[in-house]
């Protein structure tokens, strides 16, 4: 039967948390993937026989509410590893090893003013921890201007919005009169200033940074963003760490696809949403009738690639705002100023995707096992000036990246023995200047590959096979926009109320029955949930 | 209290900018003895007006203003005090190569200048000036007032913000979005939505980078860009003035508003150091050791300064050194004044005494500007850097002998260190033979009409002037600086966390500028806090 | 040697009717509009009003702005920025509309001409490219070209209009419905002729290429020289307009993109332009905050007012009463009209105190000495001018 009453497009994880909540409160779902696999970002794919890796490499901040309530435990969401160590590589072999709340550097300064640092931190990250799950309220239909003229009385949904302002003043004014402040100050710093104010050592700096401005167009410079994002990916229990779970990231998906169908929820992979097919909603409760002048419009289902047709009167949009709204429901739906908003959400991704296929364990100076996450950054200029190569679309001279080896934590990614090493490297411009071709992939690659070798001499020899994804081949491959983590970039002018962008913030759409529930909307990317949760809370009301 | 003890002052004010003197004008005003004391043999700080060369009157600091608030100029008789502020017409915008964009009042030449640059772009700046009138507006209002404390929330800070709700609501939901990401974006990011001619761009994002070291890609450059068009002569908003004999008359006519109320002003009196006792500023050691007490103290130097040069660390309550060493106040510009032995001729730019006179805005494009930012992460100056010329004496007679000319160039990026070594003499001269070649390339023959030229770079403008690392805004305008947030958060309302020591200059709200607005506001708590009445004005908008 | 001139780039454009204009500007009254130099009236504007309405007159329209849209997508493009149904008009037919921002506050108004299935052209009083730009962004198959300054626009406007294109030699002209098109040869160039105006009057506008225009000047004024054609400038408009009871930006209506103030734009509803709001067809920008404001009703209604005595009530308040305590109104544009004999106005006006008393306080002068005098309005239906030669087909020679 091609009826179902929610239509989810897209089986990335935000895709399948949502359609996990709908079916349960009894809805039928039917979710639409486009690729062969669901997973989106984090689904698996064979990138050389026997060698598997997915863009997104390792769980953070997955929200702990979504795996409870959701039983992802039972339906196969691994125990997580240890959590990984992160480690800043140095070139002389001083790692810097941040683990939980101990940093050890060999600057002992920097060690101890960690301590007070991670404290304020995770406070800070505590007061907001709440919101990450709340719906950011519109301006609008709070107090004021929600007596404003031509607005419709909106009783039920005015209380809520107010609440959560309230609330979270609340929250901010109990760090105390001091933290509080200190929150309004440090909120929008950059990188650069805030590890200035607290450390000494380029390396730790650097390693601390990380979190801040991984995925997204901020430079340790730029202001405005990158402590918020530190903030947001300290939101759960975890406190930032990251794991690779039993089974890997795909235990992560496989959980989540299977909590899906236990509940109810149809999966569809390889099914490509061409369209949201949108009608005219008359007052009578009619469609498409013979009354003439309509109340607005409606969603009425989606299409697919092959021309098939699935009737729903929700459709849920887990792919970015600029796919769903320019491609899918298409401009003529939408009124101008929206489109423009749209049109100018800042969707280029800048981090490149490396795998590399080696047969063995790679070795780095100075480091016993690369069981951790490794990041080469050597320091804040360091990162700033490969950030200053993009911004004119070239690929930086010494990239900056994250590496992590799943397979140690994980043996099925690879054939016995033998190991993957998964990078995100950074800044790789999705739009080169000169634009993007084999030649400058190639050479692109090589760079990263080189830049490992500084650190890992022996790497070259390992490498078994390689491929590199820069941003504008993750948007083919995984159908996202830019190739961009966050679907658009994670910054203040398009965040909370603004994220994508206001009239489609609190997961509703300009159009009655489409909704959103990607990385695009509050809170934001990285393997979450919390979008999806948020999404059927709003759809469920 | 013993008649022995008591101080023969009711304020000390150290340091004699505008604000300073502004300050000082309406303490006195209000019936304080007040004595303002500048370690330099002239008053003004950054406002002034110095004859370096022969027969050449150089405001070799700030050389335009458009924030000085209207309230203050009437209330304080500055125009009896012989300040004129005069209009000045546009500026050429000039591209890397031969585009030249004029800036025209009259509406239809404007019109007409950008419509052959781009038709989209003529356009579309209607729409960008009202959408910038707008956030002007709104922030305007808040000038001439003391930000609320969100932390404490006394009556006076819930109706503070009570305002700014309100304000903040008369805009209407949509706007209320737009200006929230206007004041989080980048300035490349907010003219992106306007515009598509790369000069156009080019010439409205200049005004993001002027002091600060932020790009025009950096988040938060956009609320540069606003601070520095937010001022207006005569309700134009956007426009800028020239003060006629120079920025010095707006110091001397401040200087003549205090000693009208009867304040004195020392010159050759720098301060050592505050004097504190039980937490309580009780008065100053002068640099040759004389010592004068009073029952307030005001600095008007930045907050750095202040409370890492004049201030004894163990005088400070915990914490309060380390908000100043953090304090974010970037030296990014530098200045080159010019006598020149003719008015100078430019490549491509009408040759009419109207747009001759005004200033060239040697921008570029997008692209140059932001290299020169990146330049300036790297301590180095830019081969091709942004530079702002202005040549008041094609407007005002007072400044050079007639037919002859001063031209003030600003300058941005210019580090306030070197990656290579400290900066020396040479560096010095070479930098601003850098500058020199660069106008030039617009003027060839300009070097020939050289006389004399006076090079800053940071470190010339912190060495005569004392402001940190030679930073125009007296501390970086982000928004972890601005506010509530300025100087520090906790310490936005002018007073600091000694008893009875104020802060009365562009480190705090609203910052940078020659609008006299800290050292008004700053006056405000002073009398509020010695219970005496208010003696500043509102701002008083008709129609805004 | 010639000196080039060091003004060129800020002195305003020149229409191609410029020779002429510049030799019947007796009074040198001139302004400007969209960067060309406009006549602010020839002669005399009460003398050029009566051209319009008692004999013919001509009004050049050049500097208004024209964008040609073409293309595939070019229907369901302009559909979806203005708030007419653009299916509806046929080819050879032009159509009155407006374009509102998503919030349903009015950016402009002006006219579309289909000139094809897939080939429109849209003029309008201000320059509009970059709203263009934004409303074609996601329809692949559109071509938006600027012609402002490619076509030459003339106004002939008056009752003998008709009488003077048909002598020109425009056969057949009579036959033209209001709002229809006619393509005709003039002496070898091809002259576009839509019976369109902003006088309320028969008339007709004339499109073409600016090198003919002095050849189109030059015939139309040899074949009005019997009926005393003559030239008028933005004062007459203005007061025809008025009486038509047509909008006017910066009078009734503030451009929405470039209104400062929360609110002081207007939507069609409160310019009481309902008829151009049309719910029945294809989604349109704006749609869904005009179907909440239709169904909460607008703030303010644009009225006719007839006002006692003589005195125009430009930019008075309106009271309910005439004590002048409650205001519910203001006055957009007002004038003594000539032809209707009466004190008109537009006013805006809250809806429910639309049938009551409404009193107007107004302010004149008397040589040097200012007065004040409170004077009763009433609304009115109908325009004050509206001849039926204006809709009649054929239309008849004077």
């Amino acid at each position: 039967m091609n009826r179902y009453d929610v239509a989810i497009v897209g089986a990335g994880h935000n895709g399948l948390v949502c359609a996990s909540y709908l079916a349960r409160a009894g809805r039928r779902v039917l979710v639409l993937e486009a690729g062969q696999a669901p997973g989106g970002l984090a689904a698996g794919r064979e990138f050389h026989p026997g060698f598997r890796a997915s863009v997104a490499h390792t769980v953070s901040h997955f929200s702990a509410k979504v795996v409870r309530q959701l039983d992802l435990r039972k339906h196969g969401f691994g125990h997580s590893s240890p959590n990984l160590k992160t480690i800043g590589l140095d070139r002389d072999g001083n790692h810097v090893v941040l683990d939980g709340d101990v940093l050890s550097s060999t600057a002992a300064a920097d060690a101890e003013a960690f301590a007070g640092y991670r404290e304020r931190m995770t406070r800070f990250a505590n007061a907001l921890q709440p919101f990450w799950l709340k719906t950011a309220p519109a301006i609008g239909s709070a107090g004021l201007a929600g007596s404003m003229r031509g607005v419709p009385p909106r009783a039920p949904r005015l209380k809520a919005p107010s609440m959560t302002f309230a609330h979270m003043g609340y929250r901010l004014r109990r760090l105390g009169k001091r933290e509080m402040r200190e929150f309004l100050r440090v909120a929008t710093l950059p990188a650069r200033d805030l590890m200035d104010e607290c450390f000494q050592s380029d390396v730790v700096k650097a390693t601390l940074s990380w979190d801040g401005l991984v995925g997204s167009r901020l430079a340790p410079r730029s202001p405005n963003g990158a402590v918020l994002a530190m903030l947001y990916r300290m939101g759960e229990a975890s406190g930032g760490a990251h794991a690779v779970p039993a089974g890997g990231i795909d235990s992560l998906v496989g959980s989540l696809c299977a909590a899906a169908r236990a509940a109810g929820a149809d999966i569809r992979c390889g099914a490509a949403v061409r369209r949201i097919l949108i009608g005219e909603r008359h007052a009578d409760g009619a469609r498409n009738g013979s009354h003439p002048a309509s109340d607005g419009l409606a969603v009425q289902g989606v299409e697919l690639d092959s021309g098939e047709r699935i009737e729903a009167d929700c459709v849920v949009s887990s792919a970015d705002p600029q796919r769903t709204f320019l491609d899918l429901v298409g401009v003529p739906f939408l009124d101008i100023g929206f489109t423009n908003r749209i049109r100018r959400l800042r969707c280029q991704g800048l981090v490149a995707k490396l795998h590399l296929a080696l047969d063995g364990v790679p070795e780095f100076d100075g480091l016993e096992s690369p069981d951790g996450r490794m990041i080469i950054a050597p320091g804040l200029d360091a990162m700033e000036f490969a950030f200053d190569a993009a911004k004119y679309g070239e690929c930086p001279e010494n990239p900056v990246m994250e590496m992590v080896v799943p397979s140690l934590h994980d043996p099925s990614l690879a054939p016995a023995g033998q190991q993957v090493l998964s990078a995100h490297v950074m800044y790789v411009p999705y739009r080169r200047k000169r634009g993007w071709s084999d030649t400058a992939r190639h050479a692109a690659r090589e760079r990263a590959i080189d830049t490992i070798a500084q650190y890992a001499p022996r790497i070259r020899d390992q490498i078994v096979a390689c491929e590199f994804l820069t941003p504008a081949d993750i948007e083919r491959e995984c159908h996202v926009t830019g190739g961009h983590w966050h679907h658009t970039e994670f910054a203040i002018d398009q965040m909370l109320m603004m994220r994508p962008t206001y009239q489609a913030a609190q997961y509703r759409t300009p159009i009655p029955g489409l909704y959103l529930c990607g990385a695009g909307c509050h809170p934001g990317g990285d393997l979450t949930g919390a979008p999806g949760h948020n999404a059927a809370r709003e759809i469920l009301q | 209290m013993s008649v022995s003890s008591s101080p023969a002052l009711d304020a000390i004010v150290i340091g004699a900018g505008h604000n300073g003197l502004t300050n000082a004008a309406y303490l006195a005003k209000a019936g304080l003895k007040v004595v303002v004391l500048e370690k330099n043999d002239y008053i003004g700080g950054a406002a002034v007006s110095r004859e370096l060369h022969e027969g050449f009157t150089y405001s070799n600091c700030s050389y335009m203003c458009s924030m000085m608030r209207q309230a203050i100029h009437r209330d304080l008789n500055l125009s009896r005090h012989g300040l004129i502020l005069v209009p000045y017409l546009g500026t050429v915008n000039s591209g890397d190569g031969d585009e030249r964009l004029i800036s025209y009042h009259d509406e239809t030449a404007a019109y007409l200048e950008l419509k052959r640059h781009s038709p989209h772009d003529a356009d579309a700046m209607h729409r960008f000036q009202a959408d910038l009138t707008r956030y002007s507006q709104l922030i305007r209002k808040t000038l001439l007032r003391t930000p609320p404390d969100p932390a404490r929330l006394r009556p006076r800070d819930i109706s503070e913000l009570l305002f700014l709700a309100k304000q903040f609501w008369s805009m209407g939901e949509a706007q209320i979005y737009e200006y929230i990401r206007f004041f989080t974006m980048s300035a490349a990011e907010f003219l992106d939505d306007y515009f598509e001619n790369d000069l156009i761009k080019a010439a409205m994002a200049t005004p993001g980078i002027i002091g600060t070291a932020l790009g025009v890609c950096s988040p938060g450059s956009a609320y540069v860009l606003l601070h520095h068009v937010m001022g207006d002569v005569d309700g134009n908003i956007g426009a800028w003035g020239l003060a006629r004999g120079g920025m010095g008359a707006i110091s001397n006519a401040l200087a003549g508003a205090v000693r009208e109320h009867g304040g004195e002003i020392r010159t050759q009196a720098g301060v050592r150091q505050v004097l504190v006792k039980n937490r309580r500023a009780t008065g100053v050691v002068l640099d040759n050791g004389d010592q004068l007490s009073a029952r307030i103290v005001v600095s008007n130097l930045d907050a750095k300064r202040t409370f890492t040069r004049i201030m004894d660390a163990s005088d400070l309550p915990d914490g309060i050194r380390e908000k100043a060493d953090n304090f974010k106040i970037r030296g990014s510009s530098g200045k080159v004044n010019i006598a020149l032995s003719a008015l100078p001729k430019f490549t491509g730019v009408p040759d009419n005494p109207y747009v001759n006179r005004g200033g060239q805005a040697f921008s570029g494009s997008m692209e140059t500007l932001e290299r020169a930012y990146d330049c300036w992460k790297r301590g180095r100056w830019s081969d091709d850097p942004f530079v702002e010329s202005v040549i008041p004496s094609a407007w005002d007679p007072t400044v050079a002998p007639p037919g002859q000319h001063w031209m003030s160039n600003f300058i941005q990026y210019c580090p306030p260190q070197l990656a290579d070594g400290p900066w020396t003499a040479e560096k010095r001269d070479q930098f601003g033979q850098t500058v020199v070649n660069k106008i030039e390339r617009y003027s060839p023959g300009f070097k020939d009409l050289i006389l004399h030229m006076e090079v800053r770079t940071p470190h010339e403008i912190e060495q005569e002037i004392g402001l940190t690392e030679g930073n125009i805004f007296q501390g970086e305008l982000t928004l972890d600086q601005l506010f509530f947030n300025r100087p520090f958060p906790g310490y936005g309302q002018y007073r600091m966390p000694v008893r009875n020591l104020y802060m009365c200059g562009s480190s705090t709200h609203p910052g940078g500028g020659v609008s006299a607005t800290c050292g008004a506001n700053a006056a405000r708590e002073i009398l509020l806090d010695l219970r005496r009445p208010n003696s500043v004005p509102e701002d008083d908008f008709f129609d805004e | 040697m010639n000196v080039p001139d060091p003004f060129a780039g800020e002195r305003p454009k020149l229409s191609p009717f410029h020779p002429r204009l510049k030799a019947l500007n007796v009074r040198e009254a001139w302004s400007a509009w969209n960067g060309y130099k406009f006549a602010e009236y020839y002669y005399d504007a009460e003398y050029e009003y009566f051209c319009v309405r008692n004999r013919v007159a001509t009004y050049d329209i050049s500097p208004m702005q024209k964008y040609e849209i073409k293309g595939p997508d070019a229907e369901a493009m302009l559909n979806r920025m203005v708030t007419r149904d653009v299916r509806k008009i046929g080819l050879n037919r032009v159509g009155y509309t407006l374009w509102c921002t998503d919030e349903g506050r009015l950016i402009d108004d002006g006219t579309i001409f289909r000139l094809g299935a897939d080939r429109f052209m849209l003029t309008c009083g201000s320059p509009c490219g970059a709203w263009l730009a934004k409303s074609a962004f996601g329809f692949d198959a559109v071509t938006i070209s600027d012609w402002s300054d490619e076509l030459a626009a003339l106004a002939v406007q008056g009752p003998t209009s008709c009488a003077v294109l048909k002598r020109m030699g425009l056969d057949g002209v009579e036959t033209a419905r209001p709002f229809d098109i006619r393509h005709f040869d003039l002496r070898g160039s091809s002259l576009m002729v839509s019976r369109t105006g902003f006088t309320g009057d028969l008339g007709y506008e004339l499109w073409v290429s600016p090198e003919h225009a002095l050849n189109l000047w030059d015939a139309l004024y040899e074949a009005g020289e019997p009926y005393g054609i003559q030239p008028y400038g933005e004062a007459a408009t203005n007061m025809a307009r008025l009486e038509a009871g047509f909008i006017m930006p910066a009078m009734e209506f503030n451009e929405a993109l470039k209104t400062v103030h929360f609110e002081h734009d207007q939507t069609p509803f409160e310019l009481s332009l309902d008829w151009l709001v049309d719910f029945r067809k294809p989604h349109f920008s704006g749609r869904s905050a005009l179907l909440r404001e239709q169904q909460a009703g607008p703030k303010y209604r644009l009225a006719r007012l007839d006002i006692e005595g003589n005195r125009s009530a430009e930019g008075s308040h309106i009271y309910r009463n005439r004590r002048c305590t409650k205001q519910i109104g203001y006055v957009t544009s007002a004038m003594w009209s000539p032809a209707a004999k009466a004190n008109i106005a537009l006013a805006m006006i809250e809806p429910k105190f639309l049938n009551g008393e409404m009193w107007a306080e107004i302010y004149y002068e008397k040589e040097l000495r200012h007065y004040s005098r409170v004077a009763r309005c009433t609304s009115r239906e109908k325009p004050f001018w509206t001849p039926a030669r204006a809709r009649a087909t054929p239309a008849p020679d004077f």
